[in-house]
């Protein structure tokens, strides 16, 4: 067990360390952020003084050791353009990230576990054939294209709700966050269904698969031998017993709902950490793409091992397999 | 009737049993030709700067212009005409899809194959790094791609590559090491065979069926995902207007009401991967034994 949790760890930080690598060098062989940064007019002892500020006069080896050294020390470098450090301005925007994810993450399991469970009841239903089909739509339809729409319609036709930016923001038992104020939520609401759209697809399509299984199961036809009424049946036993595998999916994949808010976020004009990299990406400005992706990356790299370790607690195969290695 | 023919015959009429999936295999069949046949299908070539004019720009669809040319969809904000743009940037998305996801199936399935059939450390170290690599989202993959190294079109069809290649890998893999333990496969080693020959002349039409199923739902993936990039502005350069190009470029006018510019590209790029995920939804039914 000890060596199974050493394996993966030092898996781990060598899949970060390969990270690093390949984030960092890529970031400084391409584009140069002097120009981008500088005023075209500015004389070559202006350029040089900024290129030594910055750094990039020293050869990309030492920078990166200077980079690995600080990263350490928990400083990822300061942003080109805002001045301030690289990690700070990514903690300032995660909460309105995690917000829109939340409550993305909320609205899809509201939206697909009772129709994923009227198409696993009835399957032969034509309502289940168009729930089905609205699945495989759903999956098929690009996020961005399906953002833009939303606004047409809800913001620019009916105007109905606000298409850009975060709304304000509420103190609920010390947590900030604009999911608490009436505006704020007419805010994310958009961007939120937006996010939600192909997780409704996948957890439509798990929740069908988990009805259809448990429907057969002995205990169901027990319950309803004993005269519990169908609809009982359902919500109580039924219920219960997909939220299990739909409630381990749906927590694994939270991280994907982060990693997807980028779109979204660009799309609404959403203050968080998706938007943050897509401009500094267009700004080349590169401690604020490297700190994003490292910590990214690092987020994942170590949600991957914890789930990896529990399962070995729930599932002792697993576990004897990785000794086995 | 040789006997091959006959199998292909009967894989047609169970493919055509399936009505929904039929019709989108006629309708990507269609699309591929318009794909392909872009320049002689279009009404107007939209990158000739000869023939576009600033003058016709923003025309909403069923509109002409002074001298008679008709716009379906209408034009974007250079004035292009939008089904003529549609036609072409299906070209680049389909182009880049299918080339990813040729290369990702050949170095996927090699890793794959190779994998079951030598076994031991190879195998784990490269099924672990199949593993870790599935554990990120797509879309943070093409990220780190394209945000480290810039935007391009090898670049993009580079990143498209990386995302999908486990996919098949994993695949290969576990219908090869179904195969392995297969007769021909001790008979062709008794015969004294090369490794090679075994793994790729032998082994891997075996595997063909999966990978195929496979390889149409990720290219259907692959083409949104370009779409998505470029769309952000980190997939193709403005050079190779795909279709997530030109929504993009329709986003800005959106605001001022004129939706057909980003809708009917995104209603094409709709089209084309919904019925790409049809027809694969219903190949994975027909192989899947536990249906039958």
């Amino acid at each position: 067990m000890t060596a199974f949790i050493c394996t993966r760890f030092a898996q781990s930080i060598l899949v970060l360390f390969i990270m690093s690598l390949l984030v960092f060098g890529g970031v400084n062989l391409v584009g140069d952020p002097v120009e981008m940064l500088i005023n075209p007019e500015a004389d070559q002892a202006e350029v040089e003084r900024v290129i030594r500020e910055l750094g990039l006069d020293r050869p990309v080896t030492e920078q990166y050791w200077y980079f690995l050294v600080n990263a350490f020390k928990g400083d990822l470098g300061s942003s080109f353009i805002f001045g301030e450090p690289a990690l700070k301005l990514i903690i300032q925007r995660m909460p309105a990230t995690l917000e829109l994810a939340l409550f993305s993450l909320f609205i899809s399991l509201i939206i697909a576990i009772p129709l994923g469970i009227y198409a696993g009841y009835n399957p032969d239903s034509k309502a289940s054939k168009v729930i089905m089909a609205g699945s495989i739509l759903g999956f098929s339809m690009p996020t961005f294209w399906v953002g833009i729409i939303f606004i047409m319609i809800f913001a620019v036709q009916l105007g109905w709700l606000p298409s850009t930016g975060r709304g304000e923001i509420g103190t609920f038992m010390g947590i900030n966050s604009s999911l608490f104020t009436l505006n704020g939520l007419s805010h994310v609401f958009l961007p939120a269904l937006n996010l939600a759209l192909f997780k409704i697809s996948s957890v439509i399509r798990l929740t069908r698969a988990g009805t259809r299984e448990i429907i057969l199961q002995d205990y169901i036809t027990f319950a309803r031998s004993k005269g519990i009424s169908e609809k009982r049946v359902v919500l109580i036993h039924v219920l219960k017993n997909i939220l299990i595998p739909i409630v381990t999916v749906v927590g694994l994949e939270f991280g994907s709902l982060i990693a997807f808010s980028t779109v979204t976020e660009t799309v609404f004009a959403w203050p968080g950490m998706g938007k943050l990299i897509i401009d500094s990406i267009y700004n080349l400005d590169r401690p604020v793409i490297v700190a994003y992706l490292m910590i990214i990356v690092t987020f994942f790299v170590f949600l991957n091992l914890i789930v990896d370790i529990i399962y070995t607690f729930l599932d002792p195969r697993v576990r004897i397999k990785g000794d086995h290695q | 009737m040789s006997p091959k023919l006959r199998k292909f015959l009967e894989f047609c009429k169970d493919f055509s049993s399936n009505k929904v999936a039929l019709v989108a295999f006629f309708i990507f069949l269609l699309i591929l030709f318009v794909a392909i046949f872009a320049p002689l299908v279009s009404p107007t070539d939209p990158y000739d700067l000869n023939t576009v004019s600033i003058m016709n720009s923003r025309l909403p669809p069923f509109s002409e212009d002074f001298s008679g040319n008709y716009f379906l969809l209408g034009t974007d904000g250079a004035g292009r005409d939008m089904i003529s743009a549609i036609f072409y940037g299906l070209r680049v998305s389909l182009g880049v899809g299918v080339l990813s996801g040729i290369f990702a199936l050949i170095i996927g399935s090699f890793f794959g194959i190779s994998a079951a059939f030598f076994g031991g450390r190879y195998e784990s170290i490269i099924m672990r790094i199949v593993d870790i690599q599935l554990s990120f989202p797509s879309i943070l993959v093409a990220l780190i791609i394209l945000a480290a190294f810039g935007k391009g079109v090898e670049k993009t069809i580079i990143a498209l590559i990386l995302v999908q290649w486990a996919y098949y890998a994993r695949t290969a893999r576990s219908s090869a090491l179904v195969e392995i333990n297969k007769e021909y496969v001790d008979a062709a080693r008794c015969l004294a065979f090369g490794n090679t020959r075994i793994m790729f002349k032998h082994i891997l039409p075996n595997c063909m069926a999966p990978l195929i199923v496979v390889g149409t739902l990720q290219t259907a993936h692959a083409i949104s995902l370009e779409a998505t990039l470029s769309f952000l502005g980190l997939g193709l350069p403005i050079t190779e207007p795909s279709l997530g190009l030109l929504i993009g470029n329709g986003f800005e006018y959106m605001y001022s009401g004129d939706f057909w510019i980003s809708i009917f590209p995104g209603v094409a790029l709709l089209i084309t991967v919904a019925s790409i995920n049809l027809v694969g939804d219903h190949l994975r039914d027909m192989f899947n034994p536990r249906l039958h």
